[in-house]
This record gives C-alpha cells, sequence and structure tokens, in this order.
C-alpha cells in the first residue's frame, strides 16, 4: 500500500485508514450495483406473464427468519472486529465462528426457497417479474457466499499470522463487506418481500 | 440447440472461419508476429528482464506504460476495421462490395467495442497511472498490486475479443448489443458471449483502476497538496475515477442480466414473459453516457497541462476549470435518455433530458474560453502537443455544435441512427479524445523513456490526421442529411457513392498519419541518443512530474516535495532563481517500495481461461480458471514480504546526480 501519512496519524494508521476509504468507494460501487437490479426489479415487478406475482409466493416468516439471522451476524461480525482490535484471538474465533454460522443459515434458507419456488413452477425463467426477484436476491446471496468464503480466509489467516498490520485491514475490509450486506437485505426484504406481501 | 459436449464445450473444428480467408489471414499473420516476437526475446535472453522489470512490475510508472502499448497495438486493430469498413462502403452501391454482411456486422461491432474498451479506454488510464502519482507527490498509486491485477484484466478483455478472429465469431449486433437481437433466439452463436464476457473482466478491471484512483488521489497527495493545489489533470482525473466507480457498475449489472437471459434462460430484455427491451437501453446508456465524459474529462486535463505549459503561462481560470469539470461530471448522469429520443418517452420528457444535453455546452465553452485566455498573451512554442491541442480546439468545438443539434428532440428525430450521429461522435471522439491522447502521449514521453519523439515526423502525423479526419468525417455529415443509416452493408442510392469514395480517402490520410506515429516511435528510438533529455524537464514544465529524473527513479521522488502553491514546481524554479540560493540539499530517509508481483498476470491467466471456457460452454475448465483465480488471491496475501527497503546513502547518490543535471534551470537566466 502507498498512502501519504496523514497529519496526527502514523504510517499504520494511515495506511488503515486509505484501506478503510477504499473500500467504502468499492462498496458504493457494488451498492450502485445493487440498485440497477433494484431498479430492473422495480420495472418488471408486474411483469408477470400470466405467471405467480408477490403475493402469492413469498414467506415472509422464512424470510424474517433470514433475516434475524443476517442481523445478528453482523453483531457477531461486530465482535469480531473488537476482537481484532483487542488481539483477543479466543473471542475472534468464536464470534467469526457464529458469524459463519448465522450466513450458513441465511444462505441454507435462501436455497430452500429458491428450490421450493422452482419447484412450483416459479423459476427465473416463468416470468420477467421473476427473472428480476431471482437475479435481485440472487446477487445478494452470491456475495454473502462470496463473503463466507473471505471469512473462512480471514480465519486461516489470523491463525497462520496472527493480528499482523495487513491482516487487521483484510478484517476490518471485510467487516465493512459483511455490513453493507446487512444495509443492501434490509431495502432488500423492505422493497421486495414487505412491500410484495402488503395488502 | 444440440447437445453440449461435457469436455469440449460448444467448441469444435467448425469454430475456425476456414471459409473466410480474411480473418484467417489476418489472425494468422498475428499469431506470427506474437510468437517471433515472443521467440526473440526469449533467444535473445531478454524474457527474465521483461518478466522482473515489466509484467510482473507493480510500479504504476510500468504499469501505465503497459496500458499505453496494449492501447496502441488495439488501435492497429480497431483502425484496420475502419478501413475495410470504408473501403467496404465506397464499392459496395448496388452490390455486395467485398465484405458479406455477417462478416461487415462484426467488423463494425468489434469496431467499436475495440476503440472504446481497449484503445480509448486503456490509453487513458495508462496516461492516467503514470501522470497521477508522480504529478501529486505520491510514490505510487494506493494499492499497487490491485493495479496491476486492473491492467492484467484488461489485457485479458482484450486477448478474448482478439480470440474471436480466429475461434468462432465476434458479436455481429453493434458494440452496444441492444436487445432482443442480442439475445439467444436471435444471435444464437457465441459472438455476443465474446463481447459479454471480456466486458465483463475488462470492466472489472476498470472499477478497481477507478476505486485505486480515488483513493490515491484523496489520500496520498504529498504534504500541502490541497485540493485546489492539484494540477488539472488530477482534476479531471478524480472526475473520471469518479465517474468509473459510479457508472461501471451499472454497465456490469446490465451485461450480466443479458448472460443470465443468454445463460439461463432469463426474462429481462427477451420479446416473451414480460421482458422489457427498453430497459436495456436505460441502463446501458446510464453507463454509456458517463463513459464518453470517463474518456474525454483525462483528455481535458491533458489539454489544460499542455497548453499551460506551452504558453509559459499558469492556466487561465483555474476554479473554473473545476467546478466546469465537476459539473460535467454531476450532468453526465443526467443525459442518457438522448441516445434514445425516439423510444416514444413522450414530449415533456424528452424536453428535460434535450435541455440538459445542451446544457453540458456550458461547461464545455468555458473550458474552452480559459484554454484560449490561457493562450493569449502568452509565448506559445508551438511544438507537437499544443499542434494537437489547437486542432483539438477547432475540432471539438464544431462536433460539440453538431452534438447540441442532436439533443434537440425534433432534430434527432430527422438524423436518428443515421451517419449524422456516426459523424458527430467521431467528431468529438477523434478530435477530442485521440488528439489529447495524442498529446499526452507526445508530452509525457520523454519522461517516461528520457529522450523525445521527433518533433517533425510528430508534426507531419498531426497534420494528416487531422487533415484525414475532416476529409473522412464531413462527407459523413452531408450524408446523414441525405438520408444514410449507420451500418449499411450495401445501397442503392447513387448520390451517396461519391462522399462515401472521400470518406474513404480521408481513411487513407488518416491512415498515413497513423503510419507516420509508427515512424516517429521507431526513428526516436532508434536516434535516442540525440534526442535524450538529461534534465528531467525537457518542456519547462510547471508540475511535479518534471521534478524529478527522466524516467524516473521507482520511488519516484527521493523526498516527498512540500507544495506550497499551484504549479509546484515552477514556483519552485521561479522562487530559487530570483533568491539565487539553488536548492538546499534534504535530508534523505530510506523508502520502502512495493515488491514485484506476479499476482496480476497469473490472476489474468486464470480469467483468461475462466471467460473462454464460459464463452464455449466448458464448464470443468471454467471452474479451475475461478478456483485459480481465487487461489491465486489467497497465495499473494499469505505473503510476509511486501515492501523492500532502499537506504538512504543510495537515495541520495542518485538525487544527486538528477540535482546535478538540473542545476542550469535553478541557476541560469532561462531560454524562455
Amino acid at each position: 500500500m502507498n498512502v501519504a501519512v496523514l497529519p496526527g496519524h502514523n504510517a499504520d494508521e494511515s495506511k488503515r485508514i486509505a484501506a478503510g476509504y477504499g473500500f467504502w468507494i468499492f462498496l458504493l460501487s457494488d451498492i450502485v450495483m445493487f440498485s440497477c437490479f433494484f431498479a430492473s426489479y422495480a420495472v418488471l415487478v408486474h411483469a408477470t406473464a400470466g405467471g405467480p406475482d408477490t403475493r402469492q409466493l413469498f414467506d415472509v416468516d422464512r424470510v424474517a427468519i433470514e433475516t434475524a439471522c443476517l442481523l445478528a451476524s453482523s453483531f457477531t461480525c461486530g465482535l469480531a472486529f473488537v476482537a481484532s482490535g483487542r488481539r483477543s484471538a479466543a473471542l475472534f474465533y468464536l464470534s467469526m465462528t457464529a458469524t459463519l454460522a448465522l450466513g450458513a443459515a441465511f444462505i441454507a434458507l435462501e436455497v430452500v426457497e429458491f428450490v421450493s419456488l422452482a419447484a412450483r413452477n416459479a423459476g427465473p425463467g416463468r416470468s420477467a417479474f421473476l427473472s428480476a426477484f431471482f437475479a435481485l436476491v440472487g446477487c445478494h446471496g452470491i456475495h454473502v457466499t462470496i463473503g463466507l468464503l473471505w471469512l473462512c480466509t480471514m480465519m486461516a489467516q489470523v491463525y497462520a499470522k496472527g493480528f499482523r498490520g495487513d491482516i487487521l485491514r483484510r478484517i476490518l475490509c471485510f467487516t465493512l463487506f459483511w455490513h453493507a450486506l446487512d444495509i443492501v437485505w434490509v431495502a432488500l426484504f423492505t422493497v421486495v418481500y414487505l412491500i410484495g406481501v402488503a395488502p | 440447440m444440440p447437445p453440449v459436449d461435457l469436455f469440449w464445450g460448444k467448441l469444435t473444428w467448425a469454430a475456425i472461419p476456414i471459409d473466410s480467408p480474411l480473418p484467417i489471414v489476418s489472425s494468422v499473420v498475428v499469431a506470427v508476429v506474437i510468437v517471433s516476437v515472443l521467440v526473440w526475446i526469449v533467444i535473445r535472453g531478454h524474457f527474465p528482464y521483461l518478466w522482473r522489470e515489466w509484467l510482473t512490475s507493480v510500479d504504476h510508472k510500468r504499469v501505465g506504460v503497459m496500458y499505453v502499448v496494449l492501447a496502441l497495438v488495439m488501435l492497429l486493430r480497431g483502425f484496420a476495421d475502419a478501413s475495410m469498413m470504408r473501403v467496404q462502403q465506397a464499392m459496395a452501391l448496388n452490390g455486395p462490395g467485398y465484405l458479406p454482411p455477417e462478416h461487415y456486422d462484426q467488423i463494425f461491432s468489434s469496431h467499436g467495442t475495440i476503440m472504446i474498451f481497449f484503445v480509448a479506454m486503456p490509453f487513458v488510464i495508462g496516461l492516467m497511472n503514470f501522470v497521477v502519482p508522480l504529478q501529486i507527490g505520491a510514490r505510487d498509486v494506493a494499492f499497487p498490486t490491485l493495479n496491476s491485477v486492473s491492467f492484467w484484466l484488461t489485457a485479458t478483455g482484450a486477448l478474448l475479443v482478439n480470440i474471436s478472429l480466429f475461434l468462432g465469431e465476434f458479436a455481429r449486433t453493434g458494440w452496444i448489443p441492444y436487445p432482443p437481437l442480442s439475445e439467444l433466439a436471435y444471435s444464437p452463436g457465441v459472438g455476443v458471449d465474446y463481447y459479454l464476457w471480456s466486458l465483463q473482466i475488462s470492466g472489472v478491471g476498470t472499477l478497481l483502476t477507478g476505486v485505486n484512483f480515488v483513493t490515491t488521489l484523496l489520500k496520498g497527495r504529498a504534504p500541502g497538496m490541497d485540493l485546489m493545489r492539484m494540477p488539472m489533470f488530477c482534476w479531471t482525473s478524480l472526475a473520471s475515477s469518479l465517474l468509473i466507480v459510479a457508472a461501471f457498475p451499472v454497465l456490469t449489472a446490465t451485461l450480466a442480466m443479458l448472460l443470465l437471459d443468454r445463460y439461463l434462460g432469463f426474462h429481462f430484455f427477451t420479446n416473451e414473459a414480460g421482458g422489457n427491451v427498453m430497459m436495456f437501453m436505460n441502463l446501458i446508456w446510464a453507463w454509456g453516457h458517463p463513459e464518453v465524459y470517463i474518456l474525454i474529462l483525462p483528455a481535458f486535463g491533458i489539454f489544460s497541462e499542455v497548453i499551460a505549459t506551452f504558453s509559459s503561462k499558469s492556466l487561465f481560470g483555474y476554479r473554473s476549470m473545476v467546478a466546469a469539470t465537476l459539473g460535467i461530471c454531476v450532468l453526465a448522469f443526467t443525459v442518457w435518455l438522448h441516445h434514445f429520443f425516439t423510444m416514444g418517452a413522450g414530449a415533456n420528457v424528452n424536453a428535460v433530458f434535450g435541455i440538459l444535453s445542451t446544457a453540458i455546452a456550458v461547461p464545455t465553452g468555458v473550458k474552452v474560453f480559459n484554454w484560449l485566455f490561457t493562450i493569449y498573451g502568452g509565448r506559445v512554442r508551438y511544438s507537437v502537443p499544443i499542434l494537437w491541442s489547437i486542432g483539438f480546439m477547432v475540432t471539438f468545438v464544431l462536433g460539440g455544435m453538431t452534438g447540441v443539434l442532436l439533443a434537440i428532440p425534433p432534430v434527432d428525430f430527422l438524423v436518428h441512427n443515421s451517419l449524422f450521429l456516426i459523424a458527430h461522435f467521431h467528431n468529438v471522439i477523434i478530435g477530442g479524445v485521440v488528439f489529447g491522447l495524442f498529446a499526452g502521449y507526445t508530452y509525457w514521453f520523454p519522461k517516461a523513456f528520457g529522450f523525445r519523439l521527433h518533433e517533425g515526423l510528430g508534426k507531419a502525423a498531426f497534420w494528416f490526421w487531422t487533415i484525414g479526419f475532416y476529409v473522412a468525417f464531413m462527407p459523413l455529415y452531408v450524408l446523414g442529411f441525405l438520408g444514410m443509416t449507420r451500418r449499411m452493408q450495401q445501397y442503392d442510392v447513387p448520390n451517396w457513392q461519391p462522399w462515401l469514395v472521400v470518406a474513404a480517402a480521408g481513411a487513407g490520410l488518416i491512415a498515413i498519419g497513423t503510419g507516420f506515429l509508427v515512424a516517429q516511435l521507431y526513428y526516436s528510438i532508434r536516434h535516442r541518443d540525440a534526442l535524450r533529455d538529461t534534465s528531467g524537464d525537457p518542456w519547462d514544465g510547471r508540475t511535479l512530474e518534471w521534478s524529478t529524473s527522466s524516467p524516473p527513479p521507482p520511488y519516484n521522488f527521493a523526498v516527498l516535495p512540500r507544495v506550497t502553491a499551484l504549479d509546484a514546481y515552477w514556483v519552485e524554479k521561479q522562487g530559487q532563481i530570483s533568491n539565487g540560493t539553488g536548492r538546499p540539499t534534504p535530508h534523505y530517509v530510506p523508502i520502502e517500495v512495493p515488491r514485484n508481483s506476479a499476482t496480476g498476470i497469473t490472476c489474468a491467466f486464470f480469467a483468461s481461461l475462466l471467460g473462454f471456457a464460459l464463452i464455449w460452454h466448458i464448464w470443468w475448465l471454467a471452474s479451475l480458471g475461478a478456483i485459480g483465480a481465487f487461489v491465486t488471491f489467497v497465495i499473494f496475501a499469505w505473503r510476509d514480504q511486501v515492501e523492500d527497503e532502499i537506504p538512504a546513502g543510495e537515495l541520495a547518490r542518485l538525487d544527486g546526480l538528477d540535482r546535478a543535471a538540473r542545476r542550469p534551470a535553478f541557476h541560469v537566466g532561462r531560454a524562455t
């Protein structure tokens, strides 16, 4: 990394600030990409081509459990960040494992939903609405899956290298990524599921 | 669809276009050239040098030069496509010409794709890479290895486009693949897939570049380099990077939707099941219009640097220039609908977008007047870079005015998708972006290599390009008014042919100009000792890149500059000439420079496998490519030693040489 040493900070702090800053810029671009999928969903939500619509398909109870898993994982992810700041390996591994479990539960529930929709002849090829739905929710799901892969890599890195400066910067970026996915999910839960089943 | 082979996917011997000699012959020629260059490099023992100093380099200057080399090579390919089209249209009255329609359609598609994504973009990004860290007094970009990955992903995209020449086909849909034509039902071949995957892969590289440069410009500046002391090129690079960050994800999302339609039977843009074709137009132009400002804004920055330097004056209206740049940056996102006024959105919507589109002429006009006022009263040295700049001002204003015409919806309805439009955007892209890039290439070449480009050959290239441009494209305005639409493989209107013959002759003049550019590079390398610049400041420059040696050392600055004003190096020179003290010897401290990394090129290798496998539905190879790329990153993340230290004594020695060479500029009265 190559950044100016910021006034009032040492070199390591400056690197940390710039890494987080750069990663925020990347996250903003990721949110722009999500916004395109949101927009296409909004355009196509009524293009059901005679097939099922939102009210016939969505099981809000299951999605509420998904949401709870993801929000809780954000909390445990925050704990992991605190643990890394205090160089507390035990708390770090514990909270990262909890994040992993909650994230995996989220993905598992999402897969169950996708499979059950496909079984009811409501797969992405059924209508433009379902295409947009699967793309938007699936895009978030792929992000979470990549996040889980990253999470495991970070645990391995801490195990192998300890809480080194560059590892801590990556943990910072990972937690930013994870929280951003939470923010996207809150929007998604609202726009797709809550509005979808509203009377 | 026929069943797909598990091992080879859709790839069969039929993929090699044996029946059409042109692509076969040209790809064989290209392959022979590449192989013989590689053989020469290996036999002469240059490969270790190439690998160590270039291919695995994470130095922003090396990466920038590689971007520009990629752009220049692809420029030849894109220009060959253009010449073939001009010849075809000059011949094809009432007849087939020499190119069959399915081949002609691929040529106009690949011409546009290559020129925008693999010429203009890498050229712009290459110059940004080379110049921005030097101008802000930084030692590199914020994330050097990521920067190398960006470059190699762009190169991967270019490679895939060129493979399509030999294996399979390229898209026949135009450079913006409008559905439903680009959907599987109407384009069942691999052409559109080549387009989509090469752009998805290179698009990731471009996005990472945007992230990298926003961070570099906002977090990596030298002490004292406030935002309002940044050179204009840095401002325009910042605006361009912000546009990349905001616009390229839109392209990624849009192309991903088309990919889902084509690969997994989704219905985003299909005719059936509720798909919405116009959503594609809206989404792609929400990227596409900012894209042209991503290209032109850095060119504006180059002109600002060149005009100020060669007029020996500081830039007129610096603050208004910054404001105009950011104004264009914002307005860029508010005009996309003018690409399809004929969609039928209604008079009110068209009126709003028409007014906003014409409004862009205001900040652009501010810039043009600022450049004129910079020249006014200056002692102008008519060197090659400023010739390109003056040629730009005349040509670009003309193109801007035809753009304002097109921004008026009733006019647009008459000339929509006609050659008038083709003439307009070539007028702004050649007269703006390409001229700017050539100006920047000539201007910064001595900084990159320590010797100048030959002046006379450069002037010849300028005149042939400029006159050739007018001869080639003014007839297209006329043809637009005569009702000729774009992308015609043949036609039956005799009135059109004379104009098309003139346009083909113009392409010939541009070809001569291009020949002069090649000759200039060759001659300058052969006679580099005569063209050598030892001062590091051949143009009596104003900004910090001229305050270090040519080529700059890997760490750019032995001691980070302390910036006190705009035109930092100029002010330093002036101040020390007037008080006659010379430059005090600084205190050197060791510098850490990032180590080379093969991450970028390894990643590109796996990304090439991945892209190729996805195009041909070879799923096992695609998995291998994806896993390989991930493993590459993990291995990179496992490194322990990421930087090397350059000791203070070595810095003092190298910097002393540069300071000695530069002494005349600080003591004796200078020629200007």
